[in-house]
């Protein structure tokens, strides 16, 4: 352990290199500017590879080769930059091939508010490519989450063979806070598999009898002579674009990755729920907020608590379901127009009422905004709770 | 060195079983390729250690029946994946095998900044100024006036000439044969895969099937003929006035540096 003060991006190139990330391509952008920079500085120390490439979609691309070709890799932009990589992401998915993608999100749409945060860009990162696909997303709202959560994306990319994101956002990734920063030793890493060196069969897409079996990855080079491919591909990896029954196995199989793995990537802190009558579900920079706003209502005798999501895709569903059967409101505050409450509405199904609370100004949502929802929408429950 | 026959070739090279390849009669993919590979023979390169990078489009299968590494990518991005595995590979033998659309339009400025940087990877450009696979649509490349799907009245565009775009760019190799010449592209295709840094071997290709109708250019044959008598070699070009070289195609080495 180490104590340091860190900015949440500096966080994130610390962790990217401890867990064992050596390739990095990337384009300036705010507010992310600082991994790529921190990444041009720390990568050749331990013999990595870091390029700015001419922009978002090579950047991307240069990470996807580097990943097939052995790398641990990642890239890191804020929301114009991810829109101009989602082809790509897609294309990582189909070929099952290891990556992190850090969005350090502000405000949008378009170039938006540069320097200000936001949390518009969640179901950008869940359904902004074409097609079907399986996604991860961690969000941190610290520095040291930050840490922990660039680690966790790494190993998932690995353990998944998928792109992963983490969703940090201004707030987190310029803030300072001083942080024990984990001997990279302590660090529980984990490894795509790889075929034995003797395979005569290889098949980068052939899934084991277990769902749980994801498909060994081979390096180029190795001497496997394998194909990559971005269309519907049989498991060989050559294009099966006119077989309809390996395309459905395939888009099933894929999606399915994230599933079964579902209760592993799902990170939550349930704070001062067990008594709770109204639940606040918060991620990022917003849970800061909300945690404040539950310190304060509870000096006030209200029995309000926080439902903390680390994880947003999957969407820790099982967390919302088992809290609505005692709550009586949920609150959604994010900064955006309304886009995780959807997903809790889905789960809680007017069970009980959810409550957005939105803002898209650039600025943070406030504990008092928070509070002062709690007070105008639901002054019998209140009673209740005091 | 004796070239390798095809029979050898297929043996040494092919995915059997993946053939016959999606290509229309009298394409000038099968042949330029077919040379590619007997330049890589005549480099004496490790088959395990190189891959092709393929772009999309009818040229974006051409390492599709090949048995090598193989990336096939997203449209226009085939350099950047390749950047990518070169930078973090670099005793790998890269090659991006793509096409005139793939790697001038959608992918152009990866391609120019590819070759700023002079990485170390080798591309082969199969030009048939035409998107072939999409139903022959206008490209980068389609000449001024001739006609597309996209363009029914003729190109109103000039078109690019992607050697001088790579040497201006600052690519240390380039060089350009036809699907004609498959003997001098074999020769460019070797010399390109021993060069150590950014290398571009363009091919003018036959699309008879597309350019070849829309443009009234005849059969396979007369378009090879068209290349024959059209090209002109880049030695004995530097001896010709500019009025005779209207209408010429350049061709063998241009920067070797």
């Amino acid at each position: 352990m180490t104590r340091k003060l860190l900015q949440g991006n500096e966080a994130c190139v610390e962790a990217a290199i401890a867990a064992g990330v050596r390739f990095f391509a990337g384009y300036p952008i705010t507010p992310a500017t600082e991994i790529a920079e921190g990444m041009a500085r720390l990568l050749p120390e331990v013999d990595g590879v870091f390029i700015q490439m001419e922009d978002e979609i090579g950047s991307i691309g240069a990470c996807i080769g580097a990943s097939v070709a052995g790398a641990k890799a990642m890239t890191a932009t804020s929301g114009p930059g991810i829109s101009l990589m989602l082809e790509n992401l897609g294309f990582a998915v189909i070929s099952e091939t290891p990556l992190v993608l850090v969005n350090v999100m502000r405000g949008g749409p378009s170039t938006g508010l540069p320097t200000f945060p936001g949390q518009m860009d969640v179901m950008q990162a869940r359904w902004g490519a074409h097609g079907d696909y399986p996604i991860v997303a961690f969000a941190p709202s610290s520095v040291r989450e930050t840490y922990d959560l660039t680690v966790k994306a790494i190993n998932a990319a690995e353990l998944l063979r998928n792109p992963v994101f983490l969703l940090s956002d201004a707030m987190v990734g310029h803030m300072r806070e001083a942080i024990e920063v984990p001997d990279p030793s302590e660090l529980v890493l984990v490894e795509r598999t790889r075929p034995a060196p003797d395979e005569a069969d290889f098949a980068p897409h052939r899934a084991g009898e277990n769902g749980r079996a994801i498909p060994p990855m081979a390096r180029f080079g190795d001497g496997f002579r394998f194909h990559v491919d971005s269309n519907v591909h049989d498991e060989y990896g050559f294009p099966a674009t006119e077989r309809h029954d390996v395309a459905e196995q395939l888009i099933r199989r894929l999606n399915d990755k994230v599933n079964v793995y579902a209760d592993e990537l799902i990170l939550v802190e349930e704070e001062q729920l067990d008594d709770a009558l109204v639940g606040i579900f918060a991620f990022g920079c917003t849970a800061r907020s909300a945690a404040e706003a539950v310190n304060i209502a509870r000096a006030r005798g209200w029995k309000v608590g926080l439902l903390k999501a680390m994880t947003l895709w999957p969407f820790p569903e099982k967390y919302v379901q088992k809290w609505t059967r005692q709550v009586k409101a949920w609150i959604v505050p994010e900064m955006n127009l309304g886009q995780m409450v959807r997903e809790v509405q889905l789960v809680v199904q007017g069970q009980v009422p959810v409550y957005p609370l939105n803002r898209v100004d650039g600025l943070l949502i406030e504990p008092q905004q928070i509070l002062a929802l709690i007070e105008s929408q639901m002054p019998e429950g209140l009673e209740r709770v005091t | 060195m004796a070239r390798l026959h095809t029979g050898d070739l297929l043996d040494r090279y092919y995915l059997k079983d993946r053939l016959p390849t999606i290509w229309c009669a009298g394409c000038g993919l099968g042949t330029a390729t077919a040379a590619f590979l007997r330049g890589f023979d005549e480099a004496g390169i490790d088959q395990d250690k190189t891959v092709l990078v393929n772009g999309i489009g009818c040229s974006g299968r051409t390492a599709a029946y090949l048995d090598f590494d193989v990336l096939k990518g997203t449209h226009g991005r085939a350099i950047a994946f390749a950047t990518g595995i070169k930078l973090f590979r670099p005793e790998l033998t890269v090659v991006v095998m793509a096409g005139d659309g793939d790697t001038l339009a959608i992918g152009g400025n990866h391609f120019i900044q590819a070759a700023r940087r002079d990485v170390g990877i080798k591309v082969i450009l199969f030009n048939n100024q035409i998107y072939g696979m999409t139903g022959g649509q206008v490209s980068p490349t389609t000449p001024l006036g001739a006609r597309a799907s996209t363009a029914p009245a003729g190109a109103s565009e000039r078109a690019f000439d992607a050697c001088k775009l790579a040497e201006a760019a600052g690519a240390s190799y380039v060089a350009r044969a036809t699907a004609f010449h498959t003997q001098l592209l074999t020769r460019l295709v070797r010399n390109a895969l021993l060069h150590e840094g950014f290398s571009l071997v363009e091919v003018t290709s036959q699309c008879p099937q597309q350019y070849g109708r829309w443009n009234k250019a005849g059969s396979a044959y007369d378009m090879l003929k068209w290349q024959k008598e059209h090209a002109v070699r880049v030695e004995k070009a530097a001896k010709m006035a500019p009025s005779e070289l209207k209408d010429k195609i350049l061709i063998g080495e241009f920067v070797n540096r």
